[in-house]
């Protein structure tokens, strides 16, 4: 995508990283061999570290400082996740998460090069897409499915539960449906923040306009990252929110599925 | 139907294939030459009768008026046998299987010849009184297996079973972990199955009367009597068992009455049912081709048997619960594999078995172990993993890993002692701690909680930081001297248990030549192998108390831990089963048994951690071990599949007797879907498998539930859990259980 300067896309992303031998390298937070609920079937899941979004309802805020991870070189992840390629080839494949995997877009775009080339992985980027217009569209050529999260359909609102604008993930939302990319599209329901019904009208009636989109998880907010924040010296915001009702969550998959979208 | 209507009165194997089978006693032909493998889904399976609800309902107010007592009832005024008690029923119209262990449901029975020391001690933990008589004749008449063990125990065994080096022993009860063949009942009938045991007999008139032969022929005779005391007891049920069953009805009935001699005459650690089912779809599938039976019919009979298979007592002590938690039978049930010949052995029957868990609601007993093959049809497979998921009671054990040492008919006595149905048994050893082994080692065989030296002859480490090799060595020759006393103490046991408390009828449904294994156990893997990992891998300083004896560690520096798939650690724990496996096998064993092992907790993984100190790995004193060959707690950072690829790396060859796995998750954790969750835990459970994991329980399960019912176990009455090797209610474990399963629910990156 050509970007001219005028409308520089916000946000940066960090440089290329290369270790003492000059081997490209990344932030790693952790490896998790069995995943079952990021992407289709059991994934290999490189969790990076790193993110410029603030979320209130953040699980893994200690992956948001880029240096909580260890540094890695992509031949060291690679060799991490060919020990389960067997296994991830008939069962699942690759994801990377985070953090926010954009921020280390040299970095993993070589992981995604190599996990499909050499291991012959189905791939899958999880991103809230903030960062997604730096790159080119060639850099997604090697990722078979976006796990594309927009945290809310409100400019105001997406500010005021991110610290960051609403519109480079729409825009990236376009784009991908453009190219015909694969997509789930991941909405958290927060109780009090994002479970307005015009809200998530506007966001259904979205997601509808795109192509590609094989799925919409709607993922209830859970408390299980609270201990995580004392840990990390943050404050936590939603000590008194309460997971989703049932009921609600039901309204939520309804918006959506009502608009021919498989949602669940 | 009633067992005296129709042709088949006269011809019970009309419509049977085959004929080596009628010759001699072969059930494994007999199932091959007439089973139908079934390789579709689950769709053909029927829901509860009313009469099966009704049925349930009843026995589920007995079963939680003994929730709220510990034990219902109990019959202390007689020593149980084949033929001790009257006819007992639930609700005799309803019932379409018969038979109780006493005269009525969850009456436990006192079994003396065990031990009646324990039965004294059951007796009185719940309230109950031992009948002057029974109490007699022992005192005056009758030695039992428990006076016996400890006529012959030396000062080293008691030393080692106080300090709790080697716990669990069966030297108070019956030794259990003897399947017998029960479908031989139903196939060949009480007469045909006497005649046999005569004919093995006759063969040895004319022998050497050896010590041995003496034994066998004494067993025999002991056998002989137990069958015609199991006619006795069907007759008192209104059954003539003399003749083979010729309907699917009295299949059931026939091999149940089979399986109720047997707990009524041993109460033995674990009371496997074997491999039961589809043998009985042979009859199920004639009676549906002859249009007697139909599918809602058919699960009747399944539902109704696997109702007594839950009702299955026996009077224990409080110390027998806190090792085995939750009043466990072992009724285990295997349940699918292939055969040899490539067909899948799962039937639909196989089906029927499960499907008892939705018809009944979740149970911890019968005890279903599927068989897991990779080449078992997909409608299975996935069928399984749906149950699981929605009810966590089932485990799985790998029968192409199985199935290559032991054949197609084996069956799983306990949680993964597999066994060659009716022609190998097994000499019960519980197990003993690694861990404190190891700590042995360091301290020159004194006990570190207790400061009173265990083991004589050697010398503790006083460096004052350890060294691998000093460490390895030493560890080694306490091994072998751990080795030494334990399979000293299992002769003991073993014999004594023969002389004693033999097992007249599940022998009976036995050849007379068995293969017998001597079943050793390790606990405590992950955590030795940590300890090496950290004594190895990172710099661990001994602090030592005012005796000398090294009571805590301090690490520096980090270490490898076992559960993360990283062969620094793993090969150590590899190391350790074969090694300890090793010294094992350099002893004489009784009766030339084969000794073997497995990395086997059971719920003991408390009690053990309980009697150990502050170990090297950072363990504190009293923490509980992991249960059976998993990672320590918390510390198998790369998740499911990782953790998963480290126990299967411990080789079989070296723990024939079983290597056990548990992974407890929640059902969100597995995939936004029921049919994602579906399909990625039946691939699990592949990947696991094509790696050489032997075997897993799969627990699906959210905290808050577990939370919840601690705090209200009345409104939780069927919740199932899977621990090491068996299921049990959860409401019924310790509280210190409750909090270990909760603390061990498995934590995934999200």
């Amino acid at each position: 995508m050509t970007q001219n300067n005028a409308a520089k896309p916000p946000g940066v992303i960090s440089p290329v990283c290369v270790d003492e031998q000059g081997r490209l390298s990344g932030f790693v937070h952790s490896f998790e061999t069995g995943s079952a609920v990021d992407g289709p079937g059991m994934r290999f899941v490189v969790f990076v570290s790193g993110c410029q979004f603030r979320c209130l309802y953040c699980h893994n805020p200690d992956t948001i400082k880029i240096h909580n991870g260890t540094m890695m070189t992509v031949d060291h992840v690679i060799e991490e996740i060919s020990e389960y390629a067997t296994f991830l080839r008939f069962a699942g494949g690759l994801t990377i998460s985070g953090g926010e995997p954009l921020m280390q877009a040299h970095f993993i775009r070589e992981i995604f090069y190599l996990a499909k080339h050499d291991l012959h992985l189905h791939t899958t980027l999880d991103t809230q897409g903030f960062l997604a217009a730096h790159l080119e569209d060639e850099w997604f050529d090697d990722v078979d499915l976006v796990l594309l999260d927009i945290k809310h359909s409100d400019a105001a609102k997406y500010l005021a539960l991110t610290g960051q604008p609403l519109q480079p993930t729409l825009d990236f939302a376009r784009r991908l449906s453009d190219m015909g990319k694969k997509v789930w599209i991941r909405y958290v329901l927060l109780p009090g923040y994002t479970d307005d019904e015009m809200d998530v009208d506007k966001l259904a009636d979205f997601v509808a306009t795109l192509k590609g989109v094989d799925r919409v998880e709607i993922l209830p907010f859970h408390k299980m990252g609270e201990n995580k924040w004392a840990e990390m010296g943050f404050k936590y915001h939603l000590k008194d929110v309460q997971p989703p009702s049932p009921e609600l969550l039901q309204r939520v998959i309804d918006q959506f599925s009502q608009r021919g979208l498989y949602t669940c | 139907m009633n067992s005296s209507e129709g042709i088949f009165f006269i011809q019970p194997w009309l419509g049977f294939k085959g004929s080596g089978w009628q010759e001699r006693i072969d059930v494994r032909d007999f199932i091959q030459q007439n089973y139908t493998p079934y390789a579709e889904d689950d769709s053909f399976l029927a829901p509860a009768t009313e009469r099966t609800k009704q049925l349930w309902v009843d026995i589920s107010k007995l079963i939680e008026q003994e929730r709220i007592k510990g034990v219902l009832d109990v019959s202390s005024d007689i020593g149980s046998s084949i033929t001790a008690h009257k006819p007992g029923y639930i609700n005799k119209d309803l019932e379409l299987i018969v038979g109780l262990q006493t005269d009525a449901p969850l009456k436990r029975a006192i079994i003396p010849n065990g031990g009646l020391r324990m039965v004294e001690a059951g007796l009185e933990a719940y309230g109950f009184k031992l009948a002057p008589a029974v109490k007699e004749a022992y005192k005056l008449y009758r030695k039992d297996h428990n006076q016996g063990v400890f006529d012959a125990y030396s000062p080293d065994i008691l030393a080692c079973r106080r300090s709790g080096i080697i716990t669990g022993l069966p030297d108070a009860y019956g030794r259990g972990r003897i399947v017998g063949d029960y479908r031989r009942v139903a196939l060949y009938g009480i007469d045909f199955l006497v005649a046999d045991k005569k004919r093995e007999k006759a063969e040895l008139d004319n022998e050497v009367f050896s010590e041995e032969i003496l034994r066998t022929r004494e067993e025999l005779s002991e056998q002989i009597r137990a069958l015609e005391e199991l006619r006795q007891m069907a007759a008192s049920y209104g059954f003539d068992i003399g003749r083979a069953a010729a309907t699917a009805q009295e299949a059931v009935q026939w091999l149940y009455f089979g399986y109720l001699a047997a707990i009524k005459e041993q109460n033995g650690a674990a009371m496997s049912i074997g491999r039961i089912s589809t043998f009985l779809d042979i009859y199920i599938e004639r009676d549906v081709q002859a249009g007697r039976l139909d599918e809602s019919a058919a699960q009747e009979l399944i539902d109704d048997l696997v109702i007594k298979l839950r009702i299955v007592r026996f009077l224990r002590t409080p110390e027998y619960d806190q090792l085995f938690s939750g009043d466990p039978a072992w009724v285990t049930e295997a349940i699918g594999g292939m055969g040899e010949d490539g067909r899948t052995l799962v039937s639909k029957n196989s089906f029927r078995f499960l499907h008892s868990l939705y018809n009944l609601g979740p149970a911890p007993e019968p005890n279903l172990t599927v068989l897991w093959s990779n080449a078992m049809p997909k409608g299975f497979k996935e069928f399984c993993s749906k149950v699981s998921i929605e009810t966590s009671a089932i485990q799985y054990e790998s029968d192409d890993l199985m199935r290559e040492h032991w054949g197609d008919d084996y069956a799983i006595a306990c949680c993964v002692s597999a066994m060659r149905i009716g022609k190998q048994m097994q000499f019960f050893g519980a197990r003993c701690n690694l861990a404190k082994a190891m700590l042995y080692a360091i301290n020159g065989g004194v006990d570190e909680k207790s400061g009173v030296k265990i083991a004589d002859g050697f010398e503790p480490i006083t460096s004052e930081y350890l060294d691998y090799d000093e460490v390895v060595e030493k560890f080694e020759a306490m091994m072998n001297w751990l080795a030494t006393t334990y399979i000293k103490a299992l002769n003991a046991i073993h014999f004594m248990h023969d002389k004693y408390h033999y097992e007249r009828i599940e022998m009976a449904l036995h050849d007379r030549d068995v293969l017998r294994t001597m079943a050793c156990g390790i606990a405590g893997l992950s955590v030795t192998a940590d300890s090496l990992s950290a004594i190895k891998h990172a710099k661990v300083r001994v602090l030592r108390n005012d005796e000398g004896i090294a009571t805590d560690f301090d690490i520096e520096g980090e270490y490898p831990a076992f559960g993360n798939d990283d062969d620094r650690v793993d090969d150590i724990a590899i190391w350790l089963v074969e090694t300890f496996m090793e010294k094992i096998r350099q002893h004489k064993t009784y009766r030339e048994s084969v000794p073997t092992q497995s990395v086997l907790t059971i719920t003991s993984n408390v009690v053990y951690g309980k009697k150990t100190g502050n170990t090297p790995d950072g363990r504190r004193t009293g923490e509980p071990f992991a249960p059976g060959a998993n990672a320590m707690n918390g510390r198998d950072k790369k998740g499911f599949i990782a953790s998963g690829a480290s126990v299967a790396k411990l080789p079989y060859h070296a723990a024939l007797d079983g290597i056990s796995w548990t992974a407890t998750s929640t059902p969100n954790t597995f995939g936004h879907t029921l049919s994602d969750r579906v399909s990625n835990l039946s691939n699990c459970i592949d990947v696991f498998c094509n790696a050489n994991g032997f075997h897993v329980n799969v627990n699906m399960l959210d905290k808050d539930t577990l939370l919840d019912a601690m705090e209200h176990p009345e409104n939780y009455p069927q919740l199932t859990l899977r621990v090491s090797g068996y299921a049990v209610n959860f409401v019924k474990l310790t509280r210190e259980q409750q909090l270990d399963v909760i603390n061990r629910t498995f934590h995934l990156n999200f």
